[in-house]
């Protein structure tokens, strides 16, 4: 098999991990989480928290 | 006035900046953004706790997620920037990183110049390791709470954009100033001084995101390409590599942010970047392939 080959075969089955980790991340209610830090000032992201 | 690869690759950083930090009128009135659109995540490096943000950080977003009660990895956030470095790789670095634009505008400062050691390159991956994935998912602090530690400990882009603005604006957050934010102070003054005097010292050194991207490079569909048949060995590419990178050798290091400058500065044309799904054919001494769009 040549490189081409296993290049592409590699990117499909990273695609569909990426895919399906965000997939179950949002159904797990990830989103919600990544949101609510989002929207409020992290204390630890400007040095104080 | 000639549209240079460079001055196209410029605007595009422009405009990255501008989507990433559209409310720009968040920095009088000392608040962030708290609409939807931060629940996706940014490409590049961009605090979500500065008042222009209108995305989530990556890095932030993946440590939420392992800081989060129920989980202890960042499944979510991780699965977006898998899927982004599958097609850009570094390019995103390169192209769409608002703190890539600010360390590129920092090392025009006129000081004298600097390259790091190889091995300073891998500190990356460690903070990764350590800084995103085991301590926030992993280790809980006095509390029994854990921590977005890189955010905390290390993140300059947060001081920088975030901590500064917001402190400067509310006499209320000034007052909780102590110890961390001194050391957090302390590295971004380093950081900014490692960038005018190294070329993107923070993605060289400390990067997580550029980390990940970097170990997609060899897979990801924007890629490099050398055509050997057109090379002639003279060390152009190399000699001008902002990230210290041999492309005619290594055209995929995880170092490279695909900034194209060693393409313009091939006498020969021999290296090309762009979208592929298949690689040049070196004995027909040509580089139209199907497929590829040049950026």
């Amino acid at each position: 098999m040549n490189e081409d080959k296993i290049r592409n075969i590699i990117r499909v089955i990273l695609v569909l991990v990426g895919i399906g980790m965000i997939v179950y991340g949002a159904t797990q209610g990830e989103a919600a989480i990544v949101l609510r830090k989002a929207i409020r000032v992290c204390l630890e992201c400007i040095g104080i928290g | 006035m000639k549209i240079t690869r460079e001055l196209k690759r410029k605007i595009i950083q422009l405009a990255a900046f501008g989507y990433s930090n559209p409310y720009m009128g968040n920095f009088a009135s000392g608040r962030i953004y708290d609409g939807p659109w931060k629940k996706f995540c940014n490409p590049g490096m961009n605090c979500y706790s500065c008042p222009a943000a209108g995305l989530a950080c990556p890095i932030g977003a993946m440590q939420a997620g392992a800081n989060s009660a129920d989980y202890r990895f960042g499944f979510y956030a991780t699965g977006i920037v898998l899927a982004i470095g599958i097609v850009l790789g570094r390019a995103v670095c390169g192209f769409l990183c608002p703190f890539g634009l600010v360390q590129e505008l920092l090392h025009k400062i006129p000081s004298p110049k600097f390259h790091l050691p190889k091995w300073m390159t891998y500190v990356k991956y460690g903070i990764l390791a350590f800084f995103v994935i085991l301590l926030p998912g992993f280790v809980a602090g006095e509390l029994g709470v854990r921590s977005p530690s890189f955010c905390k400990y290390i993140c300059p882009v947060g001081t920088l954009q975030g901590g500064i603005p917001l402190l400067s604006a509310n006499p209320d957050l000034r007052a909780l100033i102590g110890g961390l934010f001194s050391l957090k102070m302390g590295i971004l003054i380093a950081t900014l001084i490692g960038c005018v005097l190294v070329s993107r010292c923070f993605c060289k050194v400390m990067c997580p995101l550029g980390a990940i991207y970097g170990m997609l490079n060899k897979v990801s569909l924007y890629r490099m390409e050398v055509n050997s048949a057109r090379c002639i060995s003279c060390g152009s590419c190399s000699r001008g590599c902002p990230m210290d990178v041999n492309p005619a050798l290594n055209p995929n290091s995880a170092e490279c942010i695909r900034c194209g400058r060693c393409v313009t500065d091939c006498p020969t044309e021999a290296l090309s970047a762009g979208f592929k799904l298949r690689t040049i054919d070196t004995n027909t001494n040509t580089n139209t392939i199907d497929g590829e769009t040049a950026m």
